[in-house]
């Protein structure tokens, strides 16, 4: 069974996002990761792109696959988290706390599920 | 006749048993009836003896010079007995990309080899497999450098025809845009790369140029840094044995044509396009890569990487389509470098520069023959010719020669390699002086 | 084993050249390079067994049954080879004089005539040098007809789900977006689903048939009217071309521009990777545009020319000239009768396989093919562990090359098949029983399967690792 952390937001493409402030924080799920399985290389955006919620902004890769990752947000990348460049492997290892991106100038977002209505989707994935 | 097929009729009927059919139509039943068609325009088979002479007659319709003097991108250098009898080896022949890597490490290898050679004489960080050839990896290159916000490619005016057309049509493809930069004396002009707009995707640049000469590359790397784009220098291998790398003139991409490093001239193909880039640009080399890895018991072992650069990944999304590649060229490239090794690889393109130096000037020596273009060549130049080209080529194969490739009716592209030998020069020089004097 | 480079040895170094009998030339030192290639120093031995010990880790159709499906292993015949190294052929410059060049020019266009009647084209070029190349070239005549009829619009191209991935990115090359349809539950094109994305917005239609699912589509004479009814054309991928080869012609389907693989439907070795040959094929309405130069009659002998709207050149020279010569020796061989027999055989052995394995493994897409089958290990795997790629690494230690796998993508667990015409009965029934084998070593003792191969120089390489810290050339 997948984890699920508390008290963030989630999409139906398995994107997380996590609101500090004004700023919006965005990882993927344990669900996603492990379905996309060994990650080798995360294509970061770069600071100052903008995103629209529910359009692709950047992707991942495993060895036999490139995954899309789907804004959850609309809004301007203020920070990538350049670690990832080098430890893809964080992605699988700790998926909560290997974000890929900061937002902030936030327009709107798109469908968003709360931990436990995400928990209710996955179990209906299955 | 033959056909290659390996069962009996009796095995087919008991085949047919056992898929539960009654004939080999009944297997195309899905096939509408009308599209089936009855006997095609196509001649009786042959038996190996009547085939060999049908094409032993074809062949012998061509002709085969034994002197060559003629390069403009395929160039006759020597290729050594053992390159021939490596690249001939059925196991490397008839394999098909090494998709399973267990029973493939002999090609992996042969082609990591490659790809460490190639980085070698390039300076570059990584290599690929190969691409078709020289002209395709040239245009592959253009793409690596494209984005949303440049879409302009520009390339020398002094590159191969071919390349420059290639390149143009990829671009067509790709709704680019396509600019050529003018030469001046025979060189690219760097001053008219001032002009060209910031959002230029790359310069490519051919060293030696099609006319033989050295381009300045460091200057012309310069000038395209500035504009915010990226220089790909296509690279006569053999040439890269003596004079400076792409990466030591600052280039961002190199390429070029394979074909010296071991591949019959063969009417034009299969050659070799080789490419490597900086490390920045890796994600964006087209093609197949070998890379290091290793095994569950912790063996060295080599396998295709990085593999979601690729059509059967990405799809629509690639940057190249490219599947296969030209790997037995490749491997033979790798057999040959390893061959003449460093000082080898030097030393071929010391004697080549020699005598298109030594052919030179003896041709200028004669009155009406004259080198176009005053800047430094490697091992080929451009001639002036009192009589029309036609006419003097045409005297030179009555004597088995092939002489340079005609430019225009007063103009000759000359090439020399180790092959030719002094005396084979002299006797070119013996045959164009008596052409002269019996049209004066 | 050690790399070339780990043989290396300072001071070895072989006699190749004569010495210079002309005076030496010297460069200016800011044009010579600053360090030396670290090329290999060995001697010839050692270059002679380091290449052996590499054949030896290699495998190709000569080492045994290669089923490898979509790339038609089939045998490379010997007399191909000697007739592309005769120095008539493989010693002539590309940019020699057309006069003496005449028969490498017949020979191109001898090639031409018979590969357009076996297809049902009126033109060829033999420019691209691949599959893909072909499919690039292809899709670029479809843009360029379009455009000469002022009809910018036609911006899409329509791909089923279950084509090669180079369809969708060829096409993509030329700016073209991509318009998936999804196949029916036969394996088929979905005829409702391609009827909803047909517009004056397509520019054509890519398929393969058979398809990669190794079937036939009944319907193709309604989807290629269908397309042209919009106003697109009709592209055919060659790959699968050995089933049907003088049985039916993609022309007479209704396609109207083709590339072809002469390394998998014509014989010629793929060499681990290439040379290939994609010589692309098209109706008179796309002629005007092929890439330049196309062959003509003078009077009295033959001569390169460009069409009047040519796409221009996709590579330097004429192509793979000396894997064109292989095919025509292949063509000469079999002659119409011999043509025709190679694909009903490859058929047949293809549906023979599949009878021998259909009892137990389960079937992509029940009742005959053509000449390749796919089989799911969907449940297979639901009910052991063990997936496609163990089945494939389990065959490694029958010596017997795997099928691909995970293709076409729209099967799970794909394994697929392609026996070819050049194996025997007993080679397909010996493959048969090394995957029945397999499949009850499945039920019966997985691990063994998790752990092969046993037999080949390396195990299961971390493809993870390698992927995520590239090393991609020797670190000296």
């Amino acid at each position: 069974m997948s984890k699920i952390k508390e008290g963030i937001f989630y999409t139906d493409s398995h994107e997380w996002v996590e609101y500090i402030d004004d700023i919006a924080v965005i990882g993927l799920s344990d669900y996603a990761q492990e379905e996309l399985g060994d990650v080798v290389f995360v294509n970061l955006p770069e600071i100052g792109d903008k995103i629209s919620a529910g359009e692709a902004f950047c992707d991942v890769e495993s060895v036999k696959a490139v995954s899309d990752i789907i804004a959850p947000i609309s809004g301007e990348v203020t920070e990538i988290n350049d670690e990832l460049a080098d430890n893809p492997e964080m992605l699988n290892s700790d998926c909560y706390s290997a974000w890929i991106c900061r937002v902030g100038k936030i327009t709107g977002e798109g469908k968003l599920m709360d931990a436990k209505v995400y928990g209710k989707f996955l179990v209906e994935q299955e | 006749m033959g056909n290659y097929i390996a069962t009996t009729a009796s095995e087919q009927e008991d085949m047919l048993a056992k898929i539960g059919v009654s004939s080999i139509d009944e297997l195309y039943g899905m096939v509408p009836q009308q599209l089936l068609v009855d006997k095609l325009a196509l001649p009786e088979g042959l038996s190996e003896i009547e085939v060999r002479a049908a094409m032993e007659d074809l062949a012998a319709k061509n002709t085969v010079f034994n002197i060559i003097f003629r390069g403009a991108g395929a160039y006759d250098h020597y290729i050594p007995a053992i390159v021939k009898q490596i690249a001939a080896k059925e196991e490397f022949v008839t394999a098909y990309t090494p998709y399973q890597a267990e029973i493939s490490q002999g090609i992996l290898q042969a082609i990591f080899e490659y790809q460490t050679m190639i980085c070698e004489l390039t300076g570059m960080d990584v290599a690929n497999a190969s691409a078709y050839d020289g002209a395709s990896a040239a245009a592959e290159a253009a793409t690596m450098c494209r984005d949303k916000k440049h879409n302009r490619v520009c390339i020398a005016a002094t590159c191969h025809p071919d390349t420059i057309e290639t390149v143009k049509t990829y671009c067509f493809a790709a709704d680019c845009e396509f600019l050529i930069i003018d030469a001046v004396d025979g060189l690219t002009d760097a001053a008219a790369l001032e002009t060209i707009a910031e959002d230029t995707a790359c310069l490519i640049v051919q060293q030696p140029n099609f006319y033989g000469l050295i381009e300045d590359a460091a200057a012309l790397a310069d000038k395209i840094h500035q504009k915010g784009g990226k220089l790909v220098l296509s690279c006569n291998p053999i040439a890269l044995g003596l004079l400076s790398s792409p990466a030591e003139v600052g280039a961002d991409i190199a390429v070029g044509e394979g074909q010296p490093l071991g591949l019959p001239l063969s009417f034009g193909g299969p050659y070799l396009g080789y490419m490597a880039c900086k490390n920045s640009l890796m994600r964006s080399l087209p093609g197949r890569i070998v890379g290091e890895t290793t095994d569950a018991d912790e063996q060295r072992a080599f396998v295709l990487t990085l593999q979601a650069r690729e059509q059967h990944i990405k799809r629509e999304k690639a940057l190249s389509s490219i599947c296969s590649n030209q790997a037995l060229c490749a491997l033979t490239a790798a057999v040959y470098l390893a061959v003449v090794g460093s000082s080898g690889l030097r030393e071929v393109a010391e004697q080549s520069a020699a005598k298109a130096h030594y052919l030179a000037a003896r041709l200028c020596a004669i009155d009406g023959f004259e080198l176009v273009y005053k800047g430094e060549f490697f091992n080929e130049f451009v001639a002036t010719t009192p009589i029309s080209a036609e006419k003097l080529l045409l005297e030179l194969e009555k004597a088995g020669i092939l002489g340079g490739y005609p430019l225009s009716n007063n103009t000759i592209l000359w090439c020399a390699t180790e092959k030719n030998s002094k005396a084979d020069i002299d006797h070119l020089i013996a045959l164009t002086e008596r052409a002269v004097s019996q049209c004066d | 084993m050690r790399l070339i480079f780990e043989k290396s040895r300072q001071g070895i170094s072989q006699s190749i050249l004569p010495s210079l009998d002309v005076p030496k030339y010297k460069f200016a030192p800011q044009l010579q390079r600053k360090t030396a290639p670290r090329l290999p120093q060995v001697t010839e031995n050692d270059l002679s067994r380091h290449y052996s010990q590499l054949a030896r880790r290699s495998y190709g159709v000569n080492t045994g049954f290669y089923p490898l499906g979509s790339c038609t292993m089939k045998y490379n015949p010997k007399i191909d080879e000697e007739i592309a190294a005769l120095s008539g052929f493989a010693a002539i410059h590309p940019l020699q004089p057309p006069r003496t060049v005449q028969g490498c020019m017949q020979a191109l266009e001898q090639t031409s005539r018979l590969l357009c009647e076996i297809c049902g084209m009126d033109e060829m070029t033999f420019q691209p040098s691949a599959g893909a190349h072909g499919e690039f070239t292809g899709m670029m005549l479809i843009k360029a007809y379009h455009r000469s009829r002022g009809d910018f619009d036609r911006t899409k191209i329509i791909v089923p789900d279950s084509a090669h991935g180079t369809n969708p990115a060829s096409a993509a090359m030329n700016g073209f977006s991509i318009v998936n349809v999804p196949s029916s539950a036969d394996g088929c094109v979905d005829i409702e689903a391609l009827k909803s994305v047909l517009g004056d917005d397509v520019a054509g239609l890519m398929l393969t048939n058979p398809n990669t699912m190794g079937l036939f589509d009944k319907n193709i004479l309604q989807i290629t009217q269908l397309v042209h009814d919009a106003g697109g054309l009709n592209y055919y991928d060659g790959a699968n071309l050995n089933a049907i080869m003088g049985v039916v012609r993609p022309g007479d389907m209704g396609f109207d521009v083709i590339h072809l693989n002469l390394h998998k439907t014509f014989a010629t070795p793929h060499g681990g990777g290439g040379p290939g040959s994609g010589p692309v094929g098209c109706k008179k309405i796309l002629a005007d545009f092929l890439p330049s130069p196309v062959l003509y009659h003078t009077c009295c002998a033959l001569d390169f020319a460009a069409p009047p709207q040519s796409i221009g050149k996709v590579r330097a020279f004429w192509g793979n000239f000396s894997v064109i010569i292989k095919a025509l020796t292949y063509l000469l061989t079999l002659g119409g009768e011999g043509i025709k027999q190679a694909a009903q055989i490859a058929v047949l052995n293809a549906n023979y396989l599949k009878s021998l394995l259909a009892d137990d493994y389960d079937l992509a897409v029940p009742g005959i093919c053509m000449h390749e089958f796919v089989l799911s290990l969907e449940r297979l795997k639901k009910e052991t562990g063990i997936s496609a790629l163990d089945i494939a690494k389990g065959l490694l230690d029958c010596g017997v090359h795997p099928p691909t796998i995970y293709f076409p993508l729209i099967v799970h667990e794909a394994l697929m098949i392609e026996p070819t015409e050049t194996e025997s009965k007993e080679t397909l029934d010996e493959a048969a029983a090394c995957f029945l084998k397999l499949y009850r070593l499945a039920y019966d003792d997985a691990q063994i399967l998790h752990n092969s191969p046993l037999t080949t120089p390396i195990h299961r390489p971390d493809d993870v690792s390698a992927a995520r810290n590239p090393r991609l050339k020797y670190q000296f």
